[in-house]
């Protein structure tokens, strides 16, 4: 009795988390497996219905590589996830400076407006930036023209790559501030005021005390925010798709986007499937740096 | 001479402020325009004739009510699947040991940071094969796969929050094990568990990219983000109606975000920190 029941004590933990892992097995190691196998598989819609794949070896990755176009697709992902991850970085830090400078009712009027553009959902924020931007009755022509920029007058920002690209920067951006500048603020109050007075005793000025104080008492923040940027810029889909689908004639298609319209488009899964692949391969970098800190904050919590 | 020196700062701060409120005035503030003052060459940035005209569209459209309850099905039952499965691994993780706790852990972190976008392709074809394409149960399984780390990790942070005491003692006055878990701690995670389940509400209720590829043919089955992605087949170029239907979908996560206040910015980052 005891025994049985000493047995089953032991097997209690395996038993609590077996649904857990029974879910990752079926939801996410069968889809990243299989990922892996259509890749090296010729895919398309005859197998899709009919099943029977043919084994073609490392076929698709050759044909991708050796396209100019993916090449292309890359170079403008990698520009794409730079420029927003510098300016929500840079942004997100000048926010966040600001804050801890400002008198309590404004920082309050200024947080809970961060709040609220971190509220608004994906699909929401992109409707209205279409609407924002729309080239007769948008309000943002309208501006530009008041401004004096009267180029801008039913400016149509979707007719072209450029202008697109623009905007979904604005969005991504404007999105993703928040999230950086809250972070940080967070971190900053952290910091002894002590510190700020000891640099500003020794005379340094604002630049350096943020260079030689601030800075590197937030770097794991800094580092936190900037990998986090990079991983949700470069695998950002929803905004493309529904403002561009990566048009007008793939001006902004970056590699999320172009996986997904090798595959649903031009109904190539495998070759869609290699470029998914591709895509998690050049974030790796990004994702083992989360990782190694999550595993090292672990060790420590541990021990 | 003090106000003069904080007077660019403060100037900044309101640029941020409007920047960061703008364009959300601006969606509720179309949504309560007639359509003669949306259409119009010098745009008006008050209320001044606000009307439910738009309103009405939008709830009025084919299908509205079904996307609703299409968007709460999806995202209540991946949020309660995640809760039922997430409780019993997050006992067993700071409760108990075992051998393999510590690769467990590990195994949630990564999958945590599973880039789901890249998965689109094999989920299309694992649903198509198992005939749960166009259905809402496959949607759900989903969003209760990308949620569930999130929900481990999250509330294994809460956890750690009671102390283990208190269960001992519950098993000296003759509990079991499980049993002092569920009459003890269960009840001081409720607000560990509430954070967690809005958290997880807000990701699904939000989720574009699967509910896109997942749901194709059975346009009934479609969720929110997708309908009104595709305003421009619904309402065409009317933007009032499309801006009250963008309000009206945002309601919820607001709500959302009300209720939880103060844990919001904490809670959020300290996810995030944590992973």
């Amino acid at each position: 009795m005891t025994a049985t029941r000493a047995r089953l004590g032991a097997l209690l933990p395996y038993l609590l988390v077996a649904p857990t892992l029974l879910g990752a097995a079926y939801l996410l190691l069968y889809p990243v497996l299989r990922n892996l196998l259509m890749s090296v598989q010729h895919f398309r819609m005859a197998q899709l219905i009919r099943g029977n794949p043919e084994f073609v070896g490392l076929r698709n990755y050759t044909e991708l590589l050796g396209d100019p176009e993916f090449w292309t697709v890359v170079r403008r992902t990698l520009g794409w996830t730079a420029l927003n991850t510098a300016l929500i970085t840079v942004l997100g830090t000048l926010v966040a400076l600001l804050l801890v400078r400002l008198g309590r009712w404004l920082r309050l009027a200024v947080l809970s407006a961060l709040v609220l553009t971190w509220a608004t959902p994906v699909i929401a924020a992109t409707t209205v930036f279409q609407w924002l931007f729309q080239s007769r009755y948008g309000v943002v022509n309208w501006l530009l023209d008041q401004l004096g920029l009267h180029g801008f007058r039913e400016y149509a920002w979707f007719a072209h790559g450029g202008p697109t690209f623009a905007v979904l920067v604005a969005l991504v951006v404007w999105q993703s501030v928040p999230f950086a500048a809250l972070t940080l603020y967070g971190g900053l109050t952290t910091v002894p005021a002590e510190l700020y007075e000891s640099a500003r005793l020794d005379g340094a000025g604002r630049w350096q005390t943020f260079r030689l104080v601030t800075f590197p008492l937030l770097r794991p923040l800094f580092a936190l925010v900037t990998s986090l940027e990079v991983i949700w810029t470069f695998k950002c889909f929803a905004q493309i798709w529904v403002v561009s689908q990566g048009g007008p004639s793939g001006a902004t298609t970056t590699l999320p986007v172009y996986a997904f319209q090798v595959a649903q488009s031009l109904h190539k899964y495998d070759v869609g499937s290699a470029a998914s692949t591709l895509t998690v391969l050049i974030l790796l970098g990004a994702l083992l740096v989360n990782l190694r800190r999550m595993f090292r904050q672990e060790r420590e919590e541990q021990s | 001479m003090r106000t003069l020196r904080r007077l660019p700062l403060n100037l900044a701060a309101l640029a941020v402020l409007a920047v960061a409120v703008f364009p959300v005035y601006w969606m509720v503030l179309t949504a309560f325009k007639p359509a003669v003052e949306i259409q119009a060459e010098t745009p008006t940035f008050l209320p001044l004739h606000p009307t439910l005209e738009h309103f009405r569209t939008a709830v009025g459209s084919a299908g509205f009510a079904g996307f609703w309850r299409n968007s709460l099905l999806v995202t209540v039952g991946a949020v309660l699947l995640a809760l039922l499965v997430a409780l019993p691994a997050v006992f067993a993780v700071g409760r108990l040991r075992w051998r393999g706790r510590r690769a467990f852990v590990l195994l949630v972190f990564t999958a945590q940071m599973a880039p789901w976008e890249a998965l689109l392709i094999p989920m299309y074809v694992i649903a198509r094969d198992t005939g749960l394409l166009d259905s809402l149960t496959m949607l759900t399984l989903v969003y209760f796969m990308t949620t569930l780390p999130f929900t481990i990790v999250t509330l294994r942070g809460f956890l750690a929050t009671v102390p283990a005491e208190l269960e001992e003692a519950a098993q000296v006055d003759g509990c079991t094990r499980p049993a002092a878990f569920r009459r003890v701690t269960l009840p001081l995670l409720a607000p560990g568990l509430l954070a967690t389940s809005l958290f997880g509400f807000i990701t699904a209720w939000n989720e574009f990219a699967f509910a896109n590829t997942l749901i194709i043919k059975n346009q009934d089955a479609r969720t929110l983000p997708v309908w009104l992605s595709s305003f421009g087949n619904v309402f065409g170029t009317d933007w009032g109606a499309t801006m009250a239907a963008a309000s009206l979908f945002m309601l919820p996560v607001l709500l959302v975000f009300l209720v939880l206040q103060n844990n919001v910015t904490t809670g959020m980052t300290a996810g995030a920190v944590k992973g």
